[in-house]
């Protein structure tokens, strides 16, 4: 069972994935990210990570999703002004790179040892809350620093006039 | 049981073609949202390696990873608003003010 999810949800995330780099349209991609991105909070709760599929879809799919799709209404490219994309050397390039990398990856995976088995229940609610608010309390604190700089940075960065 | 590999690979997977979308096309938007890609290929690889090895920095660390992720699109869609308005082109090969 839990592998036909897996292949069912790894297939949609990776033609999720693959749609939002060949579409023109930049509305259409930010559409299939959100497929991809509801793809991959499912994966995260075959792993039992319950906490991180909620976050998945509130943070991702619920906020940063939606400012993207707020931006693309806001500027309004019309059709005839998107970029077009043309097949240069350094992108045929880049691309090989990128296939290079996946089959490197493929290769290193299978040698990596991990021990198979159940997943166990360390992405609960409950457990990365422990972890959050003792081992990792330094650093959960320094992400609101993280996060008060990204908005004074964002409205200082988009304000006509400050 | 699905073996610890597969996830890992997924995450390559989803990574590259991130990758694929960052060096292959112009349109700013979506270089923005191949990185999101690339970043949740990584939390694929946290997720899976956490569970499998039964830690919970797993979890904590794809948790730091959206967050930043989430500021990243935040700074970098105000900086593409603050450069429509200057320029009015979303192409980046039209942005060449540092390139000599």
């Amino acid at each position: 069972m839990e592998a036909v999810l897996f292949i069912l949800f790894g297939a949609i995330a990776v033609c999720g994935a693959i749609m939002v780099v060949t579409r023109k349209s930049p509305m259409a991609s930010a559409l299939y990210l959100i497929l991809t991105l509801f793809a991959v909070a499912a994966l995260f709760v075959l792993r039992q990570a319950h906490f991180l599929a909620a976050i998945q879809v509130i943070i991702y799919a619920g906020a940063v999703v939606v400012l993207f799709v707020f931006v693309i209404m806001l500027i309004n490219v019309p059709e005839d002004r998107l970029p077009v994309e043309r097949a240069t050397t350094t992108r045929v390039l880049g691309i090989l790179a990128a296939g290079f990398f996946i089959l490197e990856s493929a290769v290193l995976a299978r040698r990596f040892y991990m021990p198979t088995g159940p997943a166990t229940a360390v992405g609960t609610v409950e457990a990365v809350g422990r972890a959050l608010f003792t081992d990792y309390l330094l650093a959960f604190e320094v992400t609101s620093v993280l996060l008060l700089a990204a908005v004074i940075g964002a409205i200082a960065l988009a304000k006509r006039k400050i | 049981m699905i073996a610890p590999s597969a996830y890992l690979l997924l995450s390559a997977i989803l990574f590259g073609i991130g990758v694929v979308g960052v060096v292959a096309r112009k349109n700013i938007l979506i270089i923005l949202m191949s990185v999101e890609l690339m970043l949740n290929g990584v939390n694929v690889a946290f997720v899976a390696a956490g569970s499998y090895l039964g830690d919970t920095a797993g979890g904590v660390f794809a948790f730091m990873v959206m967050t930043v992720a989430a500021a990243e699109a935040a700074v970098g869609l105000a900086l593409l608003i603050a450069l429509y308005r200057l320029k009015e082109t979303i192409d980046i090969t039209e942005l060449r003010v540092l390139k000599w």
